[in-house]
């Protein structure tokens, strides 16, 4: 009986999360937002030289074959920095996606992923919500149809996309027939676009992936569960830093107990959604059929503890901290934009729901 | 991550759990009951014997005497929640008093104690707080004067549970009034029949229902023999510390359990001829709570983890009290208001659901927000001991 991380995971865990602060500080951040894109394709090539963007990727295809506590280890650093990556459209959901898929032609496109030589958007938001009349279908190898709040598409080379439902397409980010226009949000490290298809070539359509798409969907949502902690844990890390040193009424303020029970209430939060959000991983690998459940409730959970935590740690730094030169605003609105990328928590609950039978399928 | 237990333990489980089946309808209820004691006893020891409780603690001290087992333990929790039994005894000797002989007693209090005490034989109640000491617990007063070979106690205590149903207390009294603050304070223990001790019951706002009674208890010049302090004279504050670790290890409620209860109920409960399980309202409310328990459940796993490897848990480790107590509060919430109107129900009344169970436990939860450590005093050790606040400046003396 073991639960808790491998000597190998931490040391994972500590190599990302030093690579980061060393390559990619919160000043580079501010950098790439003015860019016409923030993802930043040597940040990418680097990941994969440190060997995390096949983390999931099997060996024969050039990953290392790991599993999903690895990597969301590997998200949480990301979130922890605020780092612009398509590590999750990438080598987290297309490359369960595609594994799931299962097919020869995948082959080339995972490995790319692991070398760091393919970046993938995805075009997925369809699969769990549509509005403004989005959706895509698809039509002897050809998609059409408009996908909204894609992930990463921008600057990448292939688009994961969910069509008709339960199939899904690869095409090419330059093929002929795509549009992509750019949605500004609130959140600078994240890119999020609109993606017009007009009868595109695709790369390939693989029917009859309901399972696949559950699956990438369940590994993305836990994943994005690791991504917020780890935001989590920096604002509460810049709270408790800031409230050790700013002095009002000739004391500190981390000794007034409101201010003390600020950072008590998140840290918290924090310390027991960690260990959620490391059983979801887990049970991804290790016992799949609590997967559905454990997906929705840490991304749910994450998600409300986040919206939380964001507001408080940024209330104790006071008006500094609703500036833009103080920077913990980059993770609150990481945060938020978290919250509903992959479901918000009313549709996660009552996902949740569903799979334990407690409410009709919708 | 290895969450598998082995073949050993899994043996082990399978004992424990037809032990379980073979005795869980026979089982007396383990109270304070005096008109049940005797069967309580048999009870107990029926579990000693078989080894399932008192597992830990040596042969000579009256226990079963086998190397502690971390695991087993954890096992043995398990299975008896798991059929609705109580392992052994939820009273404050066991919990808390034994811990503290085993760790702190001279042999002769061990062989005395010990032993009686896993039985049941020996109800103990715990005299800590008093009307003016409470979280500022250091603070108290009831004064322990030596005279010759005993001491005489002058005082009062209040909030003791139980000591209206107990044969004995372990209390802290200031045995050293010259010294500081934390410094004078002796453990000690005493018969309740002692001559100068006057119990008065405090009603509870549970009317009483269930199994907790408050108590004051007075202390006009009770004699009590030196040798029934516990450790050293004067270094009672470091000793009630170690007892006050077990009483919060010992409140790590089962949120699981709960949480099944809540939503067989809610499955049950219907308004206008639909359950209220399928109100997404409601539902929303459960998946909330659910999502909280799991968190608990398995950062009760991790807390296992870390003990099993001797590492300290940290500050992750301090927020276990505050979290569970809450949320077995915010669960019995959820279920009164499914009951709605009728959620107020009490005392066995006509169309009482569940036998007031959550009544009866949402007081509870609350008395466990507060009892052994309120939340705010929570919070305060999460903020200083565990992120290195600094502490609260001390005020001006004028
Ligand atoms: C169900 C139950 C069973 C109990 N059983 C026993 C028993 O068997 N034996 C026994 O000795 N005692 C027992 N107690 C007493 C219990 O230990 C005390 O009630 C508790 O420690 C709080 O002390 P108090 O009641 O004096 O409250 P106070 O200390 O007066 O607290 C009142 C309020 O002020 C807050 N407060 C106090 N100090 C601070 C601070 N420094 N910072 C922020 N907030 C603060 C508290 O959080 C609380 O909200 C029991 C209590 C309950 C509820």
């Amino acid at each position: 009986m073991d639960f808790g991380l491998s000597e190998d995971q931490r040391l994972l865990e500590q190599s990302v999360r030093s690579f980061l602060n060393q390559q990619v500080p919160i000043d580079r951040v501010r950098e790439l937002r003015e860019h016409e894109c923030v993802i930043d394709r040597k940040i990418w090539r680097a990941l994969a030289e440190l060997g995390v963007t096949g983390i999931l990727i099997a060996e024969e295809h050039g990953g290392s074959g790991l599993n999903l506590l690895d990597a969301a280890l590997v998200s949480e650093a990301i979130g922890a920095a605020s780092t612009p990556t398509p590590f999750l459209s990438s080598a987290i959901m297309t490359a369960v996606g595609l594994a799931e898929v299962g097919r020869e032609q995948t082959h080339a496109w995972l490995k790319g992923i692991a070398t760091g030589e393919i970046m993938f958007g995805t075009a997925i938001t369809e699969a769990f919500s549509k509005r403004e009349g989005a959706g895509v279908s698809s039509a002897n190898g050809t998609l059409s149809g408009k996908s909204m709040m894609a992930s990463d598409v921008c600057t990448a080379d292939f688009i994961l996309v969910v069509c008709d439902g339960d199939k899904l397409a690869v095409v090419r980010r330059d093929a002929p027939g795509i549009s992509v226009t750019k949605l500004v949000t609130i959140d600078k490290t994240r890119c999020t676009t609109e993606v017009q298809f007009d009868n595109v070539t695709c790369e390939a359509v693989f029917d009859g992936c309901s399972q696949a798409i559950d699956r990438m969907l369940q590994a993305g949502r836990i994943a994005l569960a690791a991504d917020t902690l780890g935001c989590c844990e920096t604002m509460v890390e810049m709270a408790v830093e800031y409230a050790k040193e700013r002095k009002q009424f000739n004391r500190v303020i981390g000794s007034f107990q409101a201010v003390k029970h600020m950072c008590a209430e998140m840290i918290a939060e924090i310390e027991p959604a960690r260990s959620l959000m490391w059983y979801a991983a887990h049970s991804f690998d290790a016992a799949p059929d609590e997967a559905p459940l454990m997906a929705c409730h840490s991304l749910a959970h994450i998600a409300e503890i986040g919206r939380d935590i964001a507001s408080i740690a940024t209330q104790v730094h006071g008006g500094t901290g609703w500036t833009d030169e103080q920077n913990v605003h980059f993770w609150f609105k990481r945060i938020a934009n978290a919250r509903h990328l992959l479901g918000g928590p009313e549709l996660l609950r009552n996902r949740a729901a569903e799979v334990q039978g407690l409410a009709e399928a919708s | 991550m290895d969450l598998e237990y082995g073949q050993r333990y899994n043996d082990f489980r399978a004992q424990v759990r037809a032990f379980v089946e073979k005795h869980k309808a026979s089982r007396p209820i383990t109270s304070y009951d005096p008109k049940l004691r005797e069967k309580v006893v048999k009870w107990l020891s029926l579990q000693i014997d078989a080894g399932y409780w008192a597992r830990t603690i040596p042969k000579e001290y009256g226990g079963f005497g086998a190397e502690p087992d971390l695991l087993e333990t954890v096992i043995m929790d398990e299975e008896f929640n798991r059929a609705g039994v109580t392992r052994g005894m939820m009273a404050q000797g066991p919990s808390m008093l034994v811990p503290t002989l085993l760790e702190h007693g001279t042999e002769e209090q061990k062989r005395q104690w010990i032993g009686p005490t896993m039985r049941g034989k020996v109800m103990w109640c715990q005299g800590y707080s008093e009307p003016g000491a409470g979280s500022d617990l250091a603070s108290l007063q009831t004064a322990a004067h030596q005279d010759g070979d005993d001491f005489i106690i002058n005082g009062q205590k209040i909030w003791t549970s139980s000591a209206d149903k107990s044969d004995m207390m372990f209390a802290l009294v200031r045995t050293e009034p010259d010294a500081a603050k934390h410094s004078g304070i002796s453990y000690i223990i005493l018969p309740m029949n002692t001559p100068g001790i006057e119990v008065q019951p405090l009603q509870t706002m549970s009317g009483d229902l269930g199994e907790n009674s408050f108590n004051q208890v007075f202390f006009t010049d009770v004699r009590v023999p030196r040798t029934n302090v516990v450790g050293q004279r004067g270094n009672g504050w470091a000793i009630a510390n170690t007892t006050l670790k077990h009483e919060r290890n010992s409140l790590n409620a089962n949120a699981e359990g709960t949480l099944f209860r809540l939503m067989k109920l809610m499955r049950e409960e219907t308004m206008n001829g639909v359950s209220a399980m399928a109100s997404p309202v409601f539902r929303d409310r459960l998946m909330r709570l659910q999502a909280r328990a799991l968190s608990m459940k398995h950062h009760g796993m991790r807390m296992l983890t870390c003990s099993l490897k001797k590492e300290s848990p940290g500050i992750a480790g301090l927020i276990v009290k505050v979290q569970n107590c809450q949320l077995n509060f915010d669960m019995s919430a959820l279920a009164i208001d499914v009951m709605g109107e009728l959620g107020v129900l009490y005392d066995h009344t006509k169309y009482e659901r569940d036998r007031g169970y959550w009544q009866i436990h949402s007081i509870f939860s609350l008395g466990l927000i507060i009892g052994g450590g309120t939340a705010q005093i929570q919070k305060n050790i999460i903020a200083e001991r565990g992120l290195g606040l600094p502490r609260e400046p001390k005020p001006a003396t004028t």
